[in-house]
């Protein structure tokens, strides 16, 4: 057993800190409010080889491991959730499974540019009647000769509007259902029959791009198969299993950012004489988060470490994810009710940080989902 | 033929955040992070633009202090140096301009071949700038102390800085093998990157025995600097307003004020 973080993890976590205080934090209320993808910090991301952490250098990877990224992403969402998911998205859930799943041609074709940056990627599984409910996925797959003719729609793909990459989920075989029915592609931007749809307008991470996919008669070569046919539903479901990881670190960082600006403004706000720091009340309520907080960094960091020792992790992620959500949302709304007033406007970033808080129950996997994976694991399917 | 840079750097407290034992006059260390000297961090960023244009240079950071200075050559090599040599032994504690200079000459000789020398102005925490001028006459260098902007020609020779004045600044040309030190007007630093955290650090530790410096020339002892006291300026006390209805009677007030303190 040992709690202490490695030299490189330490590094990374004071690197990304710097630059998410210079490069991040002075535009995340602007981003939110113009609902503003943040193209100059992605760019600026990629520079410094933050959109290809734990993947080999072999590939154009920063060679580095889970709990960097999970440190990274956190450290990102302490002051933006939205360019924290920007990087949890395209690193889980794009990069991974074709690191995982891809052939050495695709991974040679598509790692280089989507690790160092230059790509951004995204993923496309959910769709208006198929959420993790993958059975009902009415997006299909035909081939057709040396093509594959994709048709359908997926919805709230993060990255959706500025990915170039996309990992795709679609019915090869209805008959099979979810396992074995379902095959996993890669499709371009720009690829023949595919287009983005409309752009969510969301309660929160607005500087987050969420799409809607649209194939019509999308006709992508035969070697855009990811995987073998009928693998896409495993695919997806250990590519979300990663992806769980990413988005408990976001909630993690959101929970631990609004934490940090509340214990600021509450060596600073008077009331009845004394300092909000001053009081007892709410000096026990912030003790309470803090401690909530912790024990989701525990779960977080514990989640990627299985996850770098290449043990099974997926129970553990869930778990992560699930309470990671769950701290995010009620620490977020201590928050702005300690902010009085203030917190519940733009003025103070802690309104932001409860918009955005809240979806980390909700995607990849609602809370209750998370719940569906325990229970499973420890009752059997 | 590879260029050859030599950046001297030192790992210092963090003065934002930290504090002087009242009584005592001395930093409180415990709990105070340590940090690269950002004039420093200037010096290494300007070396590693000519390695950016010219991937040939071969960057050498030499940092003289206890182990755990190695934390600022791990730093500087993920943000892009070659290689990294702490120079720490118990016989150079304690020293002070001219003792350090003296160490850092003989593990700059050690090194050997260089180009060009480049330092901070001066570390937060001594805040002499006296290391870098020192080190330069000592290895024979011309030197530019504050230098706020640097070009240098295709043949890696010749160099044209701008010396930071109070009133101005001076443009000088001179030719490698030089030294210069940098400000924070120089450059922007830039972050480490991922590839450099994660990447092979070619770190060295070398003690004095190593660096064949004569030991009568280094550490405290040897430091003809004396330390006889360091105190905090006591804090300017609060100021008083004083308020009234027309100037005349805050006028009439402060004679009186100034009357009771037999200012006047």
């Amino acid at each position: 057993m040992n709690f202490q973080l490695t030299k490189e993890q330490e590094f990374v976590r004071k690197m990304v800190r710097e630059f998410a205080t210079n490069e991040v934090e002075p535009l995340a209320a602007d981003i939110d409010k113009e609902h503003r993808f943040p193209e100059e910090t992605v760019a600026k991301m990629a520079k410094y080889g933050m959109m290809g952490i734990p993947f080999p250098t072999e590939y154009g990877g920063a060679g580095g491991d889970e709990v960097s990224y999970a440190i990274t992403v956190e450290e990102l969402s302490r002051v933006c959730a939205s360019t924290g998911v920007i990087v949890s998205a395209h690193t889980s859930l794009c990069c991974w499974p074709i690191y995982a799943y891809g052939t050495e041609e695709q991974k040679q074709k598509y790692l280089p540019d989507l690790l160092s940056g230059r790509k951004i990627g995204a993923f496309g599984l959910t769709e208006p009647n198929a959420g993790t409910d993958a059975a009902g996925q009415q997006t299909r797959a035909v081939l057709d000769g040396d093509e594959w003719v994709l048709d359908g729609a997926k919805v709230f793909i993060t990255n959706g509007g500025y990915a170039s990459t996309f990992v795709v989920m679609a019915m090869t075989d209805k008959k099979k259902g979810t396992h074995g029915g379902i095959s996993s592609f890669i499709v371009e931007k720009g690829d023949p029959g595919f287009s983005i749809g409309k752009t969510e307008d969301k309660m929160g991470i607005h500087a987050s791009s969420t799409t809607e996919l649209i194939f019509q008669n999308c006709r992508i070569p035969k070697d855009r198969l990811l995987g073998e046919v009928g693998d896409g539903f495993k695919i997806a479901l250990s590519t979300l299993d990663g992806g769980r990881i990413g988005i408990a670190s976001q909630a993690l960082g959101i929970a631990q950012g609004a934490f940090d600006v509340t214990v600021d403004y509450m060596k600073a706000r008077k009331q009845f004489g004394k300092k909000l720091s001053q009081m007892e009340a709410l000096q026990f309520e912030m003790a309470d988060l803090k401690t909530r907080i912790e024990a989701a960094r525990l779960l977080v960091y514990k989640a990627a470490f299985l996850e770098d020792q290449h043990a099974k992790y997926g129970e553990a992620a869930a778990m992560a994810k699930l309470f990671a959500a769950e701290t995010a949302m009620k620490v977020t709304t201590k928050c702005v009710q300690f902010h009085g007033g203030y917190g519940y406007t733009a003025d103070y970033p802690v309104e932001r940080m409860m918009r955005d808080a809240k979806i980390t129950e909700i995607y990849e996997g609602t809370s209750e989902v998370q719940k569906i994976v325990i229970a499973a694991n420890t009752f059997g399917k | 033929m590879a260029f050859k840079i030599i950046v001297c750097a030192k790992q210092v407290p963090d003065t934002n955040v930290i504090k002087i034992n009242p009584k005592t006059g001395t930093l409180i260390r415990e709990g105070v992070p340590s940090i690269l000297n950002n004039d420093d961090a200037n010096a290494l960023e300007e070396a590693l633009k000519i390695k950016d244009k010219y991937p040939d240079t071969h960057i050498t950071v030499i940092t003289m202090g206890p182990p755990q200075a190695n934390d600022l050559l791990f730093e500087c090599i993920a943000m892009g140096a070659d290689e990294g040599i702490l120079v720490s032994d118990r016989a150079v504690g304690g020293s002070d301009t001219w003792a350090t200079s003296n160490t850092l000459e003989a593990a700059v000789r050690k090194v050997g071949d260089f180009d060009l020398l480049w330092a901070g102005r001066q570390a937060i925490d001594g805040d002499t700038a006296q290391v870098g001028p020192q080190l330069a006459e000592k290895l024979g260098l011309p030197q530019v102390t504050y230098v706020e902007d640097f070009e240098i020609d295709d043949d890696l020779k010749n160099i044209t800085v701008k010396r930071q004045l109070e009133d101005g600044y001076e443009v000088i040309k001179l030719q490698t093998p030089c030294m210069l030190t940098a400000i924070k007007e120089l450059n922007e630093p830039r972050y480490m990157s991922m590839s450099g955290i994660f990447g092979e650090k070619k770190m060295t530790t070398w003690n004095a025995k190593d660096i064949e410096v004569d030991l009568n020339t280094v550490g405290l002892e040897a430091s003809p600097t004396n330390v006889f006291r360091s105190f905090t300026p006591a804090p300017k006390g609060k100021g008083v307003i004083l308020e009234g209805d027309t100037e005349k009677e805050i006028a009439d007030e402060l004679l009186v004020n100034l009357k009771e303190k037999q200012v006047i």
